[in-house]
């Protein structure tokens, strides 16, 4: 509730808003820029078995530090992230995927 | 009660080729001895030779194997603990694979079908026609929604 009132409110508001969205780095439809729209690359993509062995696709999910890239970056719904943090790690037991890098 | 089991094991990469099929063979006989079958065994592309993520006893590189096994969970649980003692072996992985099959088929099934049931309430024949294009009705943006991980590094 507290965050709805400067948005909706008259134009002194809006500049306070616009202001904080800036800050967190957040971009909005309105201020010129466009958030890709996130949405589960497996559901999208249709892939119905999330495989360890398929180190192309996991891959993009790890970054560089070879932590597990969060679903709220990645957009993957819950159910999928369920199934590729376990093929990850399987994958990782592998070397196929690090643990960790540097 | 038979089951579908993939195994991975890696290997030294500095391992001759007698090892490799000396390891195969010992899988085999035990997969033999306790009434199973491998369907499947792949150590080329790929598999066979590759980089590790991470170094494994000084080696940056290891020599994978995979075996596709139908048999008992018994006879997993003897090949797992065959490996487990076995030299010059630095990684192996048992999965059971039937399970997560079935339920990818049942989802794709259930995929089209849910599909084709949108279609025929809209009038449209369940099946997509050949000129119906790529941005054809249920995959009006699917484009841009793509996420791919290389601008994400934060």
């Amino acid at each position: 509730m507290a965050f709805g009132g400067p948005r909706k409110s008259g134009p002194g508001g809006r500049g306070k808003d616009a202001k904080a969205g800036d800050k967190a780095g957040a971009q909005r439809r309105g201020g010129g820029f466009f958030r890709r729209r996130k949405v589960c690359k497996f559901c999208a993509d249709k892939i119905d078995d999330i495989n360890y062995k398929d180190v192309k696709l996991l891959g993009s999910f790890v970054p560089e530090r070879g932590k597990v890239l969060p679903r709220r970056i990645s957009g993957t719904c819950a159910k999928h992230q369920r199934a590729l943090r376990v093929a990850i790690v399987r994958a990782r037991q592998l070397a196929l995927l690090p643990y960790a890098a540097d | 009660m038979k089951r579908t089991y993939e195994l991975i094991y890696v290997l030294k990469p500095d391992a001759p080729e007698s090892e490799v099929a000396d390891l195969h063979k010992q899988v085999a006989d035990i997969v033999e001895r306790m009434g199973g079958t491998i369907d499947k065994t792949e150590n080329t592309m790929p598999w066979g030779r590759r980089k590790l993520a991470y170094e494994i006893g000084h080696h940056k590189e290891g020599f994978y194997v995979l075996e596709v096994i139908t048999g008992s969970g018994e006879l997993m649980k003897e090949i797992d603990r065959r490996l487990k003692v076995t030299e010059g072996l630095l990684r192996h992985l048992i999965v059971r694979v039937d399970e997560a099959a079935i339920k990818a088929e049942r989802a794709r099934t259930k995929r089209t079908a849910e599909s084709r049931r949108r279609r025929v309430a809209r009038g449209l024949p369940p099946d997509r026609q050949p000129g119906e294009g790529p941005q054809g009705e249920n995959e009006d943006d699917s484009g841009d929604m793509m996420f791919d991980g290389a601008d994400l590094e934060a």
